[in-house]
């Protein structure tokens, strides 16, 4: 135990004197959290819209109003054949272009239907998709509207309507910081854990003071955990410093307990520690294991659900995400700020963390050799 | 009982399909309290022998035993007796002298405190300095607490792989001198070096090529041991002189060391006047021959041939 603390007490002072891998603790989840709930939006506002109106009537003056006022579209463009508007999305002047044929009123009111055009710059696949939605929807709701209108008020209920609304739940307004601020919590705790562990034994490994510890009578035991703990805690540091940064800024909070948060967390840290001691057995020097800690990351991140849903991805793909701690971490810290979640909701998430941290470890354990 | 012995140990590296023989076939062994030093250039194995006695590494055939433990089966209490300093020994730069001394004897199960009295002499020297970062000593200041470090739990034999390495002149002599006062506190040390004038200060030596022993004996025996007549030869124009003693008929060997080159005879009977009168044909009318005693490297250079 004399042993242990001391380690302890070793690894604790370097890493304090380690200026900036200090200020790095507390700048990393400051500037992350700040910047990337605003930047990584999938909202979309401001699309450049352009109107080719072949119609002038009262209708299609209506239209593009309804387009105006919706607040996400911004009318740039106002063009007198498509040609010339198609010029405009080539100098990425307009994302979108409608396009209401001659006769747009007069066929609506008489035979009950006529088409209108939307030209997206798919450039941004995912703005042209957005950009699409959004019109259409606009579109039906001005079709509503020309119904009602023409519609005889005495034939009450005439035209059986099913009318659909939705409720968002846990994230009422479908704010996306909501969604991202947990994720980002998770992305902290992980990058914190994994990269600084299967950097510091890999630094004994290149400066060589392994090889003075490795003649030394300390054990295993001893000298993986003075490894796992600081690690362990320092996750957990930055997780709560994250969570206060995360109310000050946004006024997000667990809705569930904090308690089940950390305790969740402590596992899953333990289980991640292990990664990246198995990283630093393989890799000799330290831009090795930086490669290796980057790759996996990268994998873990992206597959990990943090921007894209996960059930979105193709089959395969969401089954690599069974064994991806990362997307239980992202999982979990959405379920407890969102939708506050109890323990037992969690405990299927709990189960394969703890098993991803017997395994990793175990693995690290019997792989790390007190030999050069 | 030997503190140290070598029975046939064998160690090969591979890389590739290209297969090195970092140590082959040695045998020998070290009398409790003596000081022994393998000398030996780069690449002659040294380190691999140092990492197979202090259980770093496993040999692929023979066997060895430190102190009656074998390197194999009893690497645990191997691990508790010995004290070694790595050719790059390596301190936390960014831990101070005292931290780093403290955390050294922590991990022996020891405390600065309790053997003190071993270290205090070395560590005199770095006290004033106990309170600044490792990394900011300078190089002998480095090894010297490097030493202290690898003594701190009072080991019975101590391993020393390249310990003045990169250090000057001065502190290489100190570092020496303090050798010389551990041996008399009993304890077996078993140093490397690529340097031949520390050879002389050892009990004896192996000199060592390739992963093979050339020769175990005393210093002053091995230098007894060469049996030829050597000569010093200086000359304005060093280069060319190499060259055309190299091309003298009777000349069996020469090199050049530091501001002369040693020169030994086929025939060690022939009248010197003979290189006398070659010389001056071949241009080098102020060359001056003198004959000299031989040293380790001398030695070295003999054996390796």
């Amino acid at each position: 135990m004399r042993i242990l603390k001391f380690l302890l007490r070793k690894e604790f002072l370097q890493i304090f004197r380690n200026k900036l891998i200090l200020r790095m603790i507390f700048a990393l989840p400051v500037i992350q959290l700040i910047l990337l709930p605003y930047a990584a939006t999938y909202e979309i506002k401001n699309i450049t819209l352009s109107v080719v109106d072949h119609d002038h009537s009262e209708y299609s003056r209506k239209l593009i109003n309804k387009f105006t006022a919706s607040g996400y579209f911004l009318l740039t463009d106002y063009s007198n054949t498509y040609k010339q508007a198609l010029d405009k999305v080539e100098n990425d002047e307009a994302d979108l272009i409608v396009e209401i044929p001659e006769g747009f009123e007069k066929d609506v009111i008489r035979q009950n239907e006529s088409i209108i055009m939307f030209s997206a710059n798919a450039i941004s696949g995912q703005t042209a998709g957005l950009a699409v939605a959004y019109a259409n929807s606009i579109v039906k709701d001005f079709n509503n509207d020309v119904r009602v209108e023409w519609l005889p008020q005495s034939r009450l209920s005439s035209i059986p309507v099913i009318e659909i609304t939705s409720s968002n739940w846990f994230n009422q307004l479908m704010n996306y910081k909501d969604f991202i601020v947990p994720g980002v919590l998770a992305l902290l705790v992980t990058l914190v854990g994994y990269l600084m562990s299967s950097l510091n034994i890999v630094k004994e490994k290149e400066i060589g003071t392994i090889e003075q510890l490795n003649v030394s009578p300390i054990k295993k035991y001893q000298f993986i955990l003075s490894k796992l703990i600081p690690f362990w805690v320092l996750g957990l540091l930055v997780m709560t410093i994250g969570f206060i940064i995360s109310f000050i800024i946004y006024g997000i909070y667990p809705a569930g307990s904090f308690w089940v948060g950390y305790l969740f967390a402590g596992v899953y840290l333990i289980a991640l520690l292990g990664f990246g001691l198995l990283t630093s057995i393989y890799a000799d020097t330290q831009q090795q294991a930086m490669f290796i800690a980057y790759f996996f990351m990268l994998v873990f991140i992206l597959l990990g659900g943090l921007f894209s849903p996960t059930e979105n991805m193709p089959d395969w793909a969401r089954y690599l995400t069974y064994i991806n701690p990362v997307s239980y971490l992202i999982e979990v810290m959405r379920m407890l700020v969102l939708k506050g979640s109890s323990f037992w909701d969690l405990r299927y998430h709990f189960l394969v963390v703890s098993v991803f941290a017997i395994v990793f470890n175990s693995l690290a354990i019997f792989k790390y050799k007190k030999t050069v | 009982m030997n503190a140290i012995e070598l029975n046939n140990l064998t160690k090969t590296y591979s890389s590739g399909k290209t297969v090195v023989t970092a140590v082959d076939d040695i045998s020998f062994s070290v009398n409790e309290g003596e000081l022994f030093g393998l000398i030996g250039p780069d690449g002659a194995g040294k380190t691999s022998i140092f990492r197979i006695l202090t259980t770093l590494l496993l040999a692929d055939k023979g066997n060895a035993t430190v102190l009656g433990f074998d390197v194999i089966k009893d690497w645990k209490a191997i691990r508790d007796l010995v004290g070694y300093m790595p050719g790059r020994f390596s301190l936390y730069q960014d831990l101070t002298v005292e931290e780093n001394l403290n955390f050294f004897a922590t991990i022996f199960n020891t405390t600065i405190q309790e053997n003190y009295d071993l270290i205090s002499d070395i560590y005199k020297q770095l006290e004033p300095f106990k309170t600044r970062r490792a990394g900011k000593l300078s190089g002998g200041m480095k090894q010297k607490l490097a030493l202290s470090c690898a003594l701190i739990h009072k080991p019975k034999i101590l391993f020393l792989d390249e310990p003045t390495t990169g250090v000057d002149p001065v502190s290489r002599k100190e570092f020496w001198e303090m050798l010389k006062k551990l041996k008399a506190q009993g304890i077996t040390i078993l140093v490397s070096t690529p340097y031949m004038d520390e050879a002389k200060l050892c009990d004896r030596i192996a000199l060592i090529q390739i992963g093979k022993i050339l020769k175990i004996d005393t210093p002053i025996n091995i230098i007894d041991s060469f049996d030829k007549k050597l000569f010093a030869v200086h000359s304005e124009n060093m280069f060319k002189l190499l060259n055309d003693l190299r091309s003298f008929e009777n000349t069996e060997s020469c090199f050049g060391f530091g501001e002369n080159h040693h020169l030994t005879f086929k025939d060690d009977e022939m009248n010197i006047l003979d290189l006398e009168n070659y010389l001056i044909k071949s241009g080098h009318a102020k060359a001056t021959i003198k004959i000299i005693k031989p040293e380790i490297e001398d030695c070295f250079m003999e054996l390796m041939k």
